[in-house]
């Protein structure tokens, strides 16, 4: 509790004092960061629009040079953080230091899954594990041998065994049902009018393309420590986030409008992961995995590569920053994208695996494919290769190594 | 095959000098210890190896945990440096090395500690003895069971200074086929190979000596717990080394040979190597478990001075869960992108294990109830062993649900919830084991306080360090990072600093193995008095090198 209290304190104070930076981050082992307010930041890495097929995948920060781009005004881009991270909520979106529970949850199925797992899953293993512990020390204690010298010599209860397999089904049974309506909730398809993302795992970077938006593509690296990069490359503030998940460009996101998130990945498996959404997908080379969520509030949300990947398997952060549509709109069109017409795109519904395998949704299903097939094929550059490992100098992979 | 078994003399090792051996002939040193196909040799073989194994694997995780101990990397570079000879290591080499030390941590514990002490160990000293057999059915075979682990853990352990094999246990395709150059997971792959063979051969021999060589009259449902659990484990390596077998023999082909069982570019799935994974990976879990729940079972009843209580039940609970651990393997793939039916299917199947799991932990409290409890070193660790895998039990039930796994899957709360049914159900039954049976095997007895202060201190570091593993991956913290964001930094701390208690009560553990073993008091037949009614104790202790040559008689 002391500590949460002390956290919270010092995220006010980085809150008031934006411009000192190094206040809102605890962690004493972390080189500070180059003194740099974000509105320094933003000019020294002046960018904006991108042209859609520049995609550049170096680690380390990519600054571009781009020409004056029509800003937004909430939105500031490539480069400057507009939502402020030191501004953010604490522990919301990201790790709150010393605290015990999950992370606050901003989307339906995360509420819904947060809710069974604090009133359904936890007081009952809680209730289990206290059980078990009660009977151990009332056994010890009733029967240690100077209390009871004569052993009695049962050794069958049917009535007792019949009960403590009958009552653990029951429990199990009890738990299922919210467990697979959580399960089919999770796997409900994004309706029409969805917004999709694709995210691309490579090692070590994300890739994202909006495929209904004009073709957007944003890369997004971690931002390193001021005392890591080279003179004049950006370095992490706090206002871009925390040390480690902070990355230069962070994926944007439209609140109240669903999200289909779409995964694949170029090299090995990666995996998507934002705990404030509940979402945890796999970025598999040669296959892509498909789910939807919806973000309810406006904010900056973080995640971290979630499947071993190679040796910066850490440094691949997930910076998600969920805006109001109108500002996403304004966002898409500073990209150099556009919003897609209601019924085109994405509005088609991709059915999941076994969610329907009614022949109408085989029919959508084939205009949707179709309509996005070639544009959402991430492996349409073969970088993976059959050749023997053994004699490959590095493979498409660990190229850094 | 019953006649040979009723002639222990069959089986006497090779002898130049007599020809009919007394019971208690040994041979000399080399011949005794390299070419042993005596199973109480051959345990204590596959012993020594596994508590040698378990230092290895313990400092890699004290490496570990002292680079978690803060945000940031510390030493990472230095040990890279270190391991190449002082070199200086480029950064991802570093980081790399990370990697390799968290693979060598989880292959070396499952395959060259756990499975060592509980199957070889445990497995070959007492499962001849408690059925009343003279050896086991196949001793020589015994003997190369054994040898094949030596070259196994000599070529994982020598990996590291051929690049290393950081993939991590599960060595999931593509990061071990393209992701990884260099001979290192071709090291780690043979590895595993051997290891698993020498699996195969070893879970063979325990179902032939148990279906065959059983004392006259002792049925199955009169064999001792701790060999019925050994026959279950014995079924599950038959049946589920071989897909491993399978699974890395195509990664190897994939790395070298140009194949492309897991890679979609050649028309081969990635997740195909992990259902094949799994399917040997979750019942490989319950062969690291199912030999505790028998010595568990034993000790509970030993101390309770009372028979165990629903003793069909116990077996076949633990043949339950044999069955059904291999049909929930997908639940470690619940992110993979599977259908909603299929997640369906694998959340309610593993939710079913815990049923049996249940029957095991309530009968043991029950074999205690209206007993007469004594509570020297065996008993604590048992009993704490019970309350530990609970713990350890009811979070896999919260992991079981897949729309909830969605969040903690490849987080701490994985990590902590397996380092509880492992680190504290596994090993603590192995230490209660080990405490039961070595008067029995060294003819010495342990030290009282030095056992008692070994399970308090052991107990007090073990869930100091993993049980804030629980709330880092509530954060959300993942899995097999080097570093990570200062809002992980607290419970880090405080889960190094367990392991620091923990690395005192293995101290002390040593300390009372050797001193026990040098200035021990002489162990009696039976040290734990009526409530030990196993064949063993009937023995002298130690036991003669050839025992039963008259078969013991069971009504």
């Amino acid at each position: 509790m002391l500590r949460t209290g002390i956290k919270g304190w010092v995220l006010a104070a980085g809150f008031a004092l934006t411009a000192l930076t190094g206040a809102g981050s605890a962690g004493a082992q972390t080189p500070a960061p180059a003194a740099t307010s974000p509105a320094t930041a933003a000019t020294a890495a002046p960018s904006g629009l991108r042209p859609a097929d520049s995609n550049q995948g170096q680690a380390g920060g990519t600054v571009q040079k781009a020409d004056a781009a029509p800003q937004s005004p909430a939105l500031a881009m490539d480069g400057a953080p507009a939502f402020n991270a030191t501004t953010s909520a604490p522990g919301v979106g990201q790790p709150l230091d010393g605290v015990i529970h999950i992370q606050p949850q901003v989307t339906k199925n995360g509420l819904r899954a947060h809710w069974f797992h604090d009133r359904i899953l936890f007081p009952l293993i809680t209730i289990i594990s206290l059980l078990v512990l009660v009977l151990l020390v009332v056994v010890m204690v009733k029967f240690r041998a100077s209390a009871n010298p004569v052993p009695s010599r049962t050794s069958h209860n049917t009535f007792i065994e019949v009960v403590w397999t009958l009552v653990p089904v029951l429990i199990l049974v009890a738990i299922a049902v919210p467990s697979i309506g959580l399960l089919q909730a999770q796997f409900k398809p994004a309706p029409a009018g969805a917004v999709t993302l694709k995210a691309i795992g490579n090692q070590w970077f994300w890739s994202y393309q909006y495929p209904d938006h004009g073709g957007i593509e944003i890369t997004a690296n971690m931002l390193k420590e001021g005392n890591q990069v080279a003179p004049g490359e950006r370095a992490r503030t706090d206002a871009d986030g925390p040390r480690l998940l902070a990355a230069d460009n962070r994926v944007v996101l439209p609140v109240g409008v669903p999200i289909r998130l779409i995964t694949t990945a170029n090299d090995v498996i990666h995996s998507w992961a934002v705990p404030a959404f509940w979402i945890k997908l796999d970025a598999i080379p040669g296959r892509l995995n498909e789910t939807s969520f919806t973000i309810d509030k406006p904010g900056l949300y973080f995640g971290q590569c979630s499947e071993l990947c190679g040796a910066r398997h850490a440094f691949m952060p997930i910076a998600v920053e969920a805006v109001t549509p109108a500002q996403f709109a304004a966002w898409v069109r500073a990209k150099g994208g556009s919003m897609p017409a209601p019924g085109k795109a994405s509005d088609a519904v991709i059915p999941q695996p076994g969610a329907d395998n009614s022949a109408a949704a085989a029919d959508e299903a084939a205009v949707a494919n179709a309509i996005t097939g070639p544009t959402e094929n991430g492996t349409d550059t073969p970088t993976t290769s059959p050749q023997g490992a053994t004699g490959n100098p590095g493979g498409v992979g660990e190229a850094g190594r | 095959m019953t006649d040979t078994a009723l002639h222990p003399s069959a089986f006497v090792t090779h002898d130049d000098h007599h020809h009919h051996a007394d019971a208690d002939h040994k041979p000399a040193f080399f011949a005794r210890w390299f070419m042993s196909t005596n199973h109480k040799d051959i345990g204590t073989l596959y012993l020594i190896f596994a508590i040698v194994a378990g230092i290895i694997g313990g400092a890699i995780s004290g490496l570990m945990r002292a680079e978690l101990m803060h945000p940031g990397i510390q030493y990472l570079p230095h040990w890279a440096s270190m391991l190449h000879g002082g070199e200086e290591q480029s950064f991802d080499q570093a980081l790399h090395l990370w990697n390799v030390l968290v693979t060598a941590h989880g292959l070396i514990m499952v395959f060259f500690m756990v499975m060592p002490a509980m199957v070889g160990g445990f497995g070959n000293w007492f499962v001849p003895l408690m059925i009343g057999a003279p050896d086991m059915a196949f001793p020589r075979m015994n003997n190369i069971s054994f040898w094949l682990l030596v070259p196994a853990f000599l070529l994982l352990l020598a990996s590291p200074f051929f690049g290393g094999a950081g993939t991590g246990w599960t060595v999931y395709a593509p990061l071990s086929t393209y992701g990884e150059p260099g001979p290192s997971v071709d090291m780690a792959i043979l590895s595993l190979h051997l290891a698993g063979a020498s699996s195969i051969l070893g879970a063979i021999n325990f179902i032939t000596t148990i279906f065959n060589m059983r004392a006259p009259g002792m049925t199955l449902h009169k064999m001792p717990l701790f060999a019925w659990s050994v026959l279950v484990t014995a079924f599950l390596l038959l049946l589920a080394l071989p897909v491993l077998a399978a699974a890395i023999t195509m990664l190897l082909t994939d790395r070298n040979f140009g194949t492309t069982f897991y890679d979609p570019a050649g028309g081969g799935d990635p997740v195909l190597y992990q259902h094949l994974f799994w399917f040997f990976g979750h019942p490989e879990v319950y062969i690291m478990i199912l030999p505790g729940f028998g010595i568990i079972s034993h000790i509970v009843a030993t101390f309770s001075r009372k028979p165990v209580f629903g003793y069909l039940g116990m077996a076949y609970a633990m043949v339950a869960i044999g069955v059904v651990g291999f049909v929930v393997w997908a639940h470690h793939m619940f992110t993979t992108g599977m259908s909603v039916n299929v997640k369906m299917y694998f959340t309610a199947a593993t939710m079913v294990i815990a049923v049996p799991t249940g029957i095991k932990i309530f009968s043991w409290i029950a074999t205690m109830w209206g007993g007469s409890l004594r509570f020297p070193t065996p008993m604590v660790w048992a009993i704490g062993f019970i309350f530990m895998f609970t713990v350890g039990g009811v979070t896999g039930v919260v992991l079981a649900n897949g729309g909830v796994d969605d969040y903690m899957q490849d987080t701490y709360y994985v990590v902590a919830h397996f380092h509880y049914v492992l680190s504290l159900g596994a090993v603590f039954s192995l230490f209660a084991g080990f405490y039961y049976w070595f008067p029995k095997m060294s003819g010495r007895m342990y030290s009282e306080l030095l056992g008692q202060l070994h399970f308090w201190v052991f107990f007090v570091g073990v869930n100091l360090l993993f049980f804030p593993m629980h709330f880092l991956g509530l954060q959300g913290m993942p899995r097999r990072y080097p570093d990570y964001p200062d809002g992980f930094a607290h419970w880090n701390n405080v889960a190094t600093i367990g392991y620091m208690i923990m690395a005192a009560g293995m101290a002390i553990f040593f300390v009372n193995l050797i001193w026990s073993l040098i200035a021990g008091k002489k162990a009696p037949d039976n040290p734990w008095g009526e409530g030990a009614t196993t064949l063993e104790w009937t023995l002298s202790s130690p036991p003669p090198f050839h025992q039963f040559e008259t078969l013991p008689k069971i009504d």
